[in-house]
Parts: C-alpha cells; structure tokens; sequence
C-alpha cells in the first residue's frame, strides 16, 4: 500500500510541470485545497490510466492474436467464479485507496473555524455583488468588456469576458469565509485558482472559505445556468498583502464617504437635457440593455420592450418606481443600491425620450428622492 | 390471462411513484431537519433550554437580504456578538419598509454551516409571520434565540442570515390593493 | 418458418398510412419508434450544430445568447427523450418477442398508442421554439427558480410535452413487463434469458418507477410558476434546491435507462463474433441488477456545489464510486468473452468494440466526477460535457447503431452496403474523438458549459470541438443512406445472418415475417 502510494508520488512529481500547463488541466491553484484538489485529480487520473492500459492492453492483444483469419478456434470456457471474485474485490480495494486522500481532503475544505474576514456574495441577473460584512463596504461587479469586442466590431482584449468594473479585493494569508446567497435563480461563484465553487441559493446562504498563499489576480465565471448572459457574469479576486489590503479598505471607506455627499448634493443639481441623456445612455447600455435590448424593443415574451411602451410612456412615478424598486419575482431588480441619484434620473429620462419615445419629460435627481420617498 | 393482473401492479406503481414525487417534499423537510441539510432551521417555537455551557463561547453573525423587487432594509442592531450555548439572547432588527405603499414582508432564515441549523433555537422571530408593513413603515423586530449546547465543537462561528421577500402578490388582500399599480 | 409467412401475408388489411396509425404489430411498432428515433437524432443534431457554430469562434457571431440557451436546452430533452429512449424501446419491441418466442408485444393497442403520443409531444417542443418568447431555455435539467418564476409563459408547453414523453415512456416500459414476465417460450427460464431482454426488463422497472417522479416534478413547476403554490420559492417556504433532489433522484436513474440496454446489445454482439459464449452470463445480470439499486443512492452526486453537510458529501461519493464495481465487472466480462476466441470484425462488433473503449472512457471521467473535493473545480464545465457524451454517445448511441447493424439485414432480408458501413464507422469514430476529447481540457481548464461566448484562452480547442462536431453530424448522413438503401434492396441473406449468432431471433425468417411464433417454439 505505502508503496503503490509512493510510486504514484514518484509518478506525480516528475511530470507536474508537464501536466500543469493551465491550458490542458486544472490549475493547481494558490491555495493549500487547490493544491491538494490538483494532487487529488492527478492521482485518480493516473489510476484510471493504468487501469485502461491493462484492461485495453489485454482486449487489443485478444484482438489481434485471437483472429479468425490468423486461424484462431474459439475456446468454449464461460464462467469462473474465482475469477468474478477477483475482479469485484480489485476495483474495490483500489477505491478505498482513492476515498482515503478524497476524504481527508474534502474534511479539510469543510473546516468551519474561525475566518478572519467574511465576505457577503450576491449573484443576481447577471453581477456579482459583494458586501465586507465586518467593514461596511459593499458594491457590485459587473462585467467590463466592451459590447463591441462581443460584437466582433473590436479586437478582443486578453482578458475578454473575464474583466470586471470593480474586482473583490481580499488579503493575502488570511482565512476569507464566503456566504454566498442570490437575488433570483441559482448562481454559482467560482474561482479555479482557489478551488472554491458554491451555488448562491435564492433565499439560503451557503458557505465557502479560502486562504490565498500568492499575490495576484484570479479569474473565474458563474458556474450555473442563470438564464440568458449566464456567460457574461465573470468573477475576478485581486488578492493583496495584508498592508496593501489594508489600505485599499481605508481609501474604499473614503470614496464610499465622498460618493454619499457627492449623492446628496446631487439632489439640488438641475442637469440639463444633454447631460441626462448621454449619462442615460451609458447606464442603460450597461445595466438595461441585456434585457431590454439596445433599440428598446426587449425580447417579446421574454422581457418587455419599453419603446412605445405603457410604462416609458405613462405616468412618471410608476416608471421611476419600477426602475428604483424592481418589480418583485422577475427579472426586473430594483436599481436603488446600484446607481446614485444621477444615474437614476438620467436613465428614466433617457427611456422616455429614445427610440422615438420622445415624451419630452426631463426627470431630474431631485425627482427621484422625491418620488422615492426618504428611500433614497 | 394474467395481463390483466400484472398491469393493475404495474399501473399502481406507477401512481404510487407519482404519488412518492410529492410526497418527497415533507420528506425533504424531515431530511433536512435531521441532518441540517440547506441551512433551513425549524419554523416553529423552541422551548428554553433547560442547560447552559459555560465552558465555550460560539460567534454568532447576522447578515439579511433583501431579496431583488423587495422594497425592505432589514438589518440587525448588530453584525455579530459571543454567545454561550444554552443562554437566551434577543436581538433586535431594525426593518423598514422604502416603498411608498403597503407591503408585506417575509423573512426567511437560512443558517451556515447548514449543520448548525438544528443547534439554532429560535424561541421568538419575525420569521414566524408574515409582516404587513405600511407605506414607509419602520419597526422594531426581535429575535429570541439560543444556541444549543449539543453544538459540535469544531463549529466556532455561525450566520443566521434573513432572505427578506416582498409577497405582497401573493397575499390575497394585498394583491387587490396594488393591482393596478403592479402592472407593466 | 417462410411458409407460414406467405402464409400470413394477406392479414395486414388496411395500406398505406392507416397501416402505420392503426398497427399493433410489433415490428411495425418497432419500426416505427426507430425511425422516429433517427429523425429526432437528426433535429436534435442539427441543433448541436447551431451551438458548435456559434461556439466556433469566441464571440457572438449567428445566434443570441437566449436562442442559444433554447438550443442546448431542447438539444438535450431531444436526444434524451426523443432519440435514445425511443431507439432502445423500438429495439425492445422489434427483438424481445423475437428473443423470448412470443408472437407480439403483450398489450399491442396500448403499444400502438404509447408510440403515437410521442411525435404530439415533441411537435409540441419543437413549435415552442417558434412562438413569442421562445422554447424552454433553462436547460434540459430545468432548475427552479429559473424554469418557474424566470421562466417565459411558453414553459406550460415544455410541462406538457415531458407529461407525454412520460406517458409513453411508463407505457412501453410496462408494455416489456408484461411481455417477458407472462409470455415467454416453455422453457424459456429466467436464467436463459439473452442478455439484451434481461437488461430491457431492468430498465423496465426504472422507468416504472422514475418516470412518475419526473412526472411530479414538472407538474410542481407548473403549479409554481402558473397556480401560485410555493414548491422551490423560498418566499413561500419551498426549496429551489429541493427540486434538484427531486430532478436528480429521477435523473440519475434516467442515466441507466439510457445504458443498461446498450450493455445487452453489447453482450449480444461480442459473443456473436468472438464465436464464444458470454463470460460470465450470471454475474452480468448480478450486475445490472446492481447497477440499477444502486442508482437509487447516488443522485446527490450531481448536486455536490449546492451545499451538502459533510456527511452527506461522504454519502454520496462512496455510494458513487461504489457504482464502478459492477460496471467494471462487466468491461472484464466483455474482455474475457473475447479472450481466446475466434473473432472476426463485422460492422457490428466494429462498434461493439469501440463502444467499450470510449464507454470505459466515459465510467473513467465519471469515477473521477464521484471524488467530492474534485467534483467542485469539474461540475458545470465541459469536463463534464465530455463525460456526458462519452457515455451517452460513444455509449447508448454507439451501441443502438451496433444494434441496428447487427439486425437491420433480419428485419429487411437484405445485407447493407458494408463499404457505406464501414466509412461510417470510421468517420464517426474519428470524428467523435475530435468532437468530444478535447471537451476535456477545455473543461479542466476551466470553460463553464451553457455559455454561448467563452474567454479567448479556449479559442483554439472549441475550433477544433467544432471542426468534430460539423463533420460527426455529416457522418450521420451516411448512416441515414445505408439504411434506406438496405430497406430497398441488397444481397440476400440467409435466417442466420452471422456465423455465430445464437437465439430464437435468429431461427426465423429472413426478413422477419409479419407474424413470428405464433406457435411457441420449445427452448431446451
């Protein structure tokens, strides 16, 4: 037993650096799991290699020494007990040997001490939205590449469809425990270099944790179908030293001070026509424009167009309350959290003056507090 | 003929099957119950407990969410706090209602890691209930709860998190109330 | 036996269509689910095509992101339900009461029916696709919330459809019941069963008890999504992963369904050319039987990332591994039948044996998917793609066109074009490997499935994927030649087609008559 473990070592050792070309296997990852997980899967692989070489070894050899036309007669033996014996119990002691590094690992991944940092994940259709939870610091992450690049009218970037506006930041060498939860159907975050996957539930919270040895930035996607841009939801950490981390924290917390005042005084800004509808523009083509199309005209059956539409065309309240609020149990989210005022006002005035919606109506920041109450 | 026989068994497996679809939805609430499975702890009253651990203390966090649609801020009047299994604790959470009409509001409890679930006894919650809130409510909510002390020892930290649901729409009264608001 | 077949010829009255609508014939029946079967392998290829082209290249080039999520979804209910399940019960209705010496299939008018429901319900699939928001685009496995509350109004229609496929397929399956449990030959004793009946009345008793759960199932997401009951919404005290409990607890056992049959015609085949008796008949039932227990216990396999307690994560990894055991036994049975034999290499035994490398392939990539800690970097990305169509193609479907080789010149009295044959064989099988073998590494390197547009590092592989994908669907195209031109004409041959063959079927006329053993034959 020590010996067969010792020789598949021997086996692993030599050629890591052959196998663990990311591009053909799994990453073996920045962390002590994904490291352990990578030796996992080289292990069972070898295994089943040496196994399929036997058993084909001795099928392909039948098949050429135990030809008709190399004059072969056909033995006429059809059972043997002892040998059904062996070949039940073989299987079944090389899986033991397979389930003990299994278990060991996967008792190491549900390590439920105490982590150092916790990190709320949200998916929803279709971002990621994190929250420290010990710090109050809390935004969205949304997929940066450029339409034109999934269009094919712009050379894509290296990093294409695994870019995104605002990265999770988390720090070097510390225990980073995930709850994971969703805003609508089931998502699932992944990152391959730490070997954590987990399905964000709609209405349960589900846990992970990591502990990232190396600097640097990691990518992954959603791994669940979460509906139509299940694709265009990417994952990147960018892991940094404890001070740095540090750092970036104190600089978030600013930035999160001076956008609140900046969110106030907004409220007494007048913009004018042009400022709302190119600033609408840019929101509805990042954050509306999946579903309701670019040209306004949405996914019929799917999701509602909104040119010609009765909410883009009605009364002004209802619109910028489905926009501010979401309409509950769909597709259709409510944007208070993830725009400021500004953009608010800009989008609701740029869907009711495209695609020859042309009411006219100028809706401004301060409509929006208004219209919303002190819900903003 | 034994057809005739032999196809009645068969035809009754068959509903019996259809019949174990449904009833696999209880089961699955048993099985959860049993063996933590999903985080979902129980949805009735516990009794006080009868024994305290003073030997070990376990970190308990609150975190809610309110789900996309639901206009609620719900938050706990803390994020986390040291509890000893076995004693009582009330915690209050702060619930407002943003939208500028009534709701209803339904809190579900989700605990992580899912095992702890049935260690989690909640004496008193908000989640019990439904929560009718009016235009721009705001009201205090309060959990009572205790951990129990049978909890695993390697479980030193746990989150009892609140998806927070706007069901007005499927609240009968509430449903006339708003229907034309609610159109698209 | 050829007397008695002029004999019967004038008994099938009616011509033309009304024949195929009103027969209850086995043959004709069995005819009828294989032909149906190879036009719904078709659509569904085609749709395989359209996601192989839009996959060609990284990004958006021929279809939407939503039409591409109808594609796979409806690829996969297709192919599933509508081109393996259906082939393996045409082959069922064609040979078991030719194997067991019955004259038909025990319940021939609810035979009739429980075929002719089937092309409603995928008529019913196919025109979703075609009406305002489309045809079911939340995956062939259809997850709650996104089937229910995400879902576009069309889903009733998708509900509808699967409650059809079901009917028919409890029908059939109680159909093939009833067939080998009352109206086998005297002296036909179950331990003299071939092989193929005994693995078909296995996957009988699955479908009998699987389907109703399936059918449970969708008709939750229907009263979810249109009749306001909270199911898998957590808002109404439901569960969304309770509905992949539910889902898998069927699928997995779907999973044999759409194999064990496969390991019977393989088990038919090998012995026929390795001119030996099979190795180990016993331990081959032993181990179907098991197989089909133990896919009981194992459908959590599928759900290892929605958060298990450990106990459970344990659970399930040993129950799955355990599963290698018996499938194992049987890879070593079919490798001993061959071992000293006297073995030539027809069409049939062509696929026969290529079906048991690549199978082997597939169970090798599926042990590897039981290891837990493993499973969360491989689930959900095109490693498992590839284990999937390594077992479902390079397996069931690998092996129903082993069977059909293997008896289509009984069932037409003529010999296929081999030539044709072969080129076929072998472009499938070169193809199939391009198409699915690099499946791997794009899956370990970490490419999600269901995802229209991919990162720019699995470019060249996905070109590659889809150069195998184009040329295994033309390929099939050859398969469809060979067999119209057998149907039309050919060398004669004789009853007993192949050299080795053995069984009941074989002691019949060739092409088969209408009526076969209307007087039992007697099995010593």
């Amino acid at each position: 037993m020590r010996l067969v473990q010792l020789t598949l070592w021997l086996i692993l050792m030599l050629p890591q650096s052959v196998f663990a070309n990311s591009q053909y296997n799994l990453p073996v990852g920045v962390t002590d799991i994904s490291e352990n997980v990578y030796n996992l899967h080289m292990i069972i692989f070898l295994i089943c290699c040496v196994i399929g070489v036997i058993v084909f070894g001795v099928m392909f050899w039948s098949i050429y020494h135990h030809r008709k036309s190399k004059g072969a007669t056909a033995a006429q033996f059809h059972e043997s007990t002892k040998i059904e014996i062996l070949w039940t119990a073989i299987p079944f002691v090389i899986l033991i040997v397979m389930a003990i590094p299994a278990t060991k690992t996967l008792i190491a991944m549900e390590d439920t001490t105490k982590a150092d940092l916790t990190i709320k994940i949200t998916g929803s259709q279709w971002k990621w939205h994190y929250q420290y939870l010990e710090h109050d610091i809390e935004f969205y992450s949304v997929l940066s590449t450029p339409r034109e690049q999934i269009n094919n009218s712009e050379d894509k970037s290296d990093t294409y469809l695994l870019d995104v506006d605002k990265p999770l930041v988390l720090p070097k060498d510390k225990k980073v425990r995930f709850l994971m939860t969703s805003d609508d159907v089931i998502h699932s975050w992944w990152v391959p270099e730490f070997a954590v996957k987990k399905d964000a539930n709609p209405g349960f919270i589900n846990e992970a944790w990591t502990r990232v040895n190396e600097v640097g930035v990691y990518r992954g996607q959603c791994a669940e179908l979460c509906g139509k841009d299940h694709g265009f939801m990417p994952v990147v950490v960018e892991v940094k030293e404890v001070a740095d981390f540090d750092a970036w924290l104190v600089e978030s917390k600013q930035q999160k001070v001076a956008a609140a005042a900046e969110e106030a005084a907004s409220a007494n800004i007048a913009m004018s026509k042009e400022e709302l509808m190119t600033l609408g523009e840019q929101v509805y083509m990042t954050h509306c424009a999946a579903c309701h199309q670019p040209n306004g005209a949405g996914l019929p059956g799917v999701f509602p167009a909104l040119k010609n539409s009765p909410i883009a065309l009605g009364d002004i309240n209802a619109h910028i309350d489905i926009v501010v609020n979401g309409k509950p149990a769909t597709a259709m989210q409510g944007y208070a959290k993830m725009l400021n005022l500004k953009e608010l006002a800009s989008v609701v005035t740029y869907e009711r003056n495209a695609w020859e919606n042309n009411t006219g109506d100028l809706v401004q920041p301060s409509d929006i507090q208004q219209a919303n109450g002190e819900a903003k | 003929m034994e057809h005739a026989k032999l196809l009645k068994r068969l035809i009754l497996a068959t509903l019996l099957m259809f019949a174990f679809a449904f009833a696999l939805v209880p089961l699955y609430d048993v099985f959860c119950q049993i063996t933590g499975l999903n985080g979902k702890p129980s949805l009735e009253a516990a009794q006080v407990s009868e024994k305290v651990d003073e030997g070990r203390t376990v970190s308990i966090s609150f975190i809610t969410h309110a789900q996309a649609g639901a206009p609620f801020k719900v938050k706990a009047e803390k994020y986390a706090m040291e509890v000893i299994p076995g004693e009582m604790y009330t915690v209050n959470f702060s619930a407002k209602n943003l939208a500028g009409k009534n709701r209803v509001m339904q809190a579900v409890p989700s605990v992580s890691p899912g095992i702890a679930a049935k260690y989690l006894h909640k004496v008193a919650c908000f989640c019990f209930n439904q929560q009718p809130m009016q235009a721009n409510q705001e009201a205090e909510l309060p959990l009572l709860f205790y951990i129990d002390p049978e909890l695993p020892d390697e479980i030193e930290e746990l989150t009892l998190s609140y998806a927070v649901f706007d069901i007005s729409d499927s609240v009968k009264t509430a449903k006339v109330e708003n229907k034309n608001e609610n159109r698209i | 036996m050829s007397a008695h077949a002029e004999h019967n010829s004038h008994h099938h009255a009616p011509s033309g269509f009304k024949r195929w609508l009103f027969t209850t014939n086995h043959k004709d029946i069995g005819s009828l689910y294989l032909i149906f079967s190879l036009i719904m392998f078709l659509i569904g290829g085609a749709m395989a095509m359209v996601i192989r082209a839009e996959l060609f290249q990284p990004g958006l080039q021929f279809v939407d992101p939503h039409f591409f999520n109808q594609m796979t979804t409806v690829h996969g209910l297709i192919m599933v339900f509508g081109a393996v399940m259906p082939a393996f019960v045409g082959l069922a209705n064609w040979m078991v009461p030719m194997m067991i010496g019955a004259p038909d299939m025990a319940l021939p008018r609810m035979n009739n029916w429980s075929f002719w429901i089937l092309p409603f319900a995928f008529s019913i699939l196919i025109a979703s696709l075609f009406m305002e928001g489309g045809g079911p685009d939340f995956g062939w496995t259809f997850y709650a919330p996104l089937s229910t509350t995400y879902s576009n109004d069309n889903t009733a229609l998708f509900v509808f459809a699967v409650h059809i496929m079901g009917i028919s397929s409890i029908m059939g399956a109680i159909n093939v019941v009833v067939t080998i449990v009352n109206m086998r030959a005297p002296g036909m004793t179950w331990m003299k069963l071939p092989l193929f009946v005994w693995t078909w009345l296995i996957t009988a008793f699955l479908l009998i008890a699987v389907m109703p759960v399936l059918a449970g199932a969708v008709t939750m997401v229907l009263t979810d999504k249109y009749f306001g009951t909270d199911f898998f919404n957590a808002a109404g005290g439901g569960d969304p992963v309770m509905f992949q409990h539910i889902f898998w607890f069927f699928g997995h056992p779907e999973v044999y369904i759409m194999i064990l049959p496969a390991f019977g015609i393989i088990s038919t085949i090998i012995p026929t050319f390795a001119r030996k008796p099979l190795f180990g008949y016993a331990s081959m039932v032993y181990a179907t039987a098991s197989i089909a227990l133990l896919s009981f216990i194992v459908w959590a396999h599928h759900m290892f990332t929605t958060g298990m307690p450990l106990a459970g994560e344990l659970f399930f990894m040993y129950s799955t591994m355990l599963i290698s055991v018996p499938t194992g036994v049987k890879v070593f049975n079919w490798v001993a039948t061959m071992w000293r034999g006297s073995m030539t290499f027809e069409i049939p035994m062509m696929f026969s044996i290529a079906f048991i490398v690549l199978f082997t392939l597939g169970g090798f990539s599926g042990l590897m998917l039981a290891i837990t800690p493993v499973d969360f970097q491989y689930h959900d990305t095109y490693f498992v793609v590839a284990h999937f169509h390594y077992v479902l193609v390079t397996g069931a479907v690998f092996s129903i066109m082993a069977g059909v080789y293997y008896w289509l010149p009984k069932w037409t009295g003529n010999m296929y074009h081999i030539g044709l044959a072969k080129a076929h064989f072998w472009l499938s099988l070169i193809s199939v490997n391009i198409l699915f073998f690099p499946m791997h590494f794009v899956g370990l390197a970490g490419m999600p499935r269901r995802i229209p547009d991919y990162a720019l590092q699995f470019a060249d592989f996905n070109a590659i994927i889809s150069i195998g994908g184009f040329a295994f669907g033309l390929s099939q195209l050859l398969f469809v030649v060979v067999v119209i031109k057998c149907a039309r004409k050919g060398d004669k041959v004789d009853d007993k087609v192949w050299e080795g063959a053995k069984g009941l079927e074989w002691e019949v006329a060739s092409p088969a008559p209408y009526h076969t053993f209307e007087q039992p034959p007697v099995v010593k």
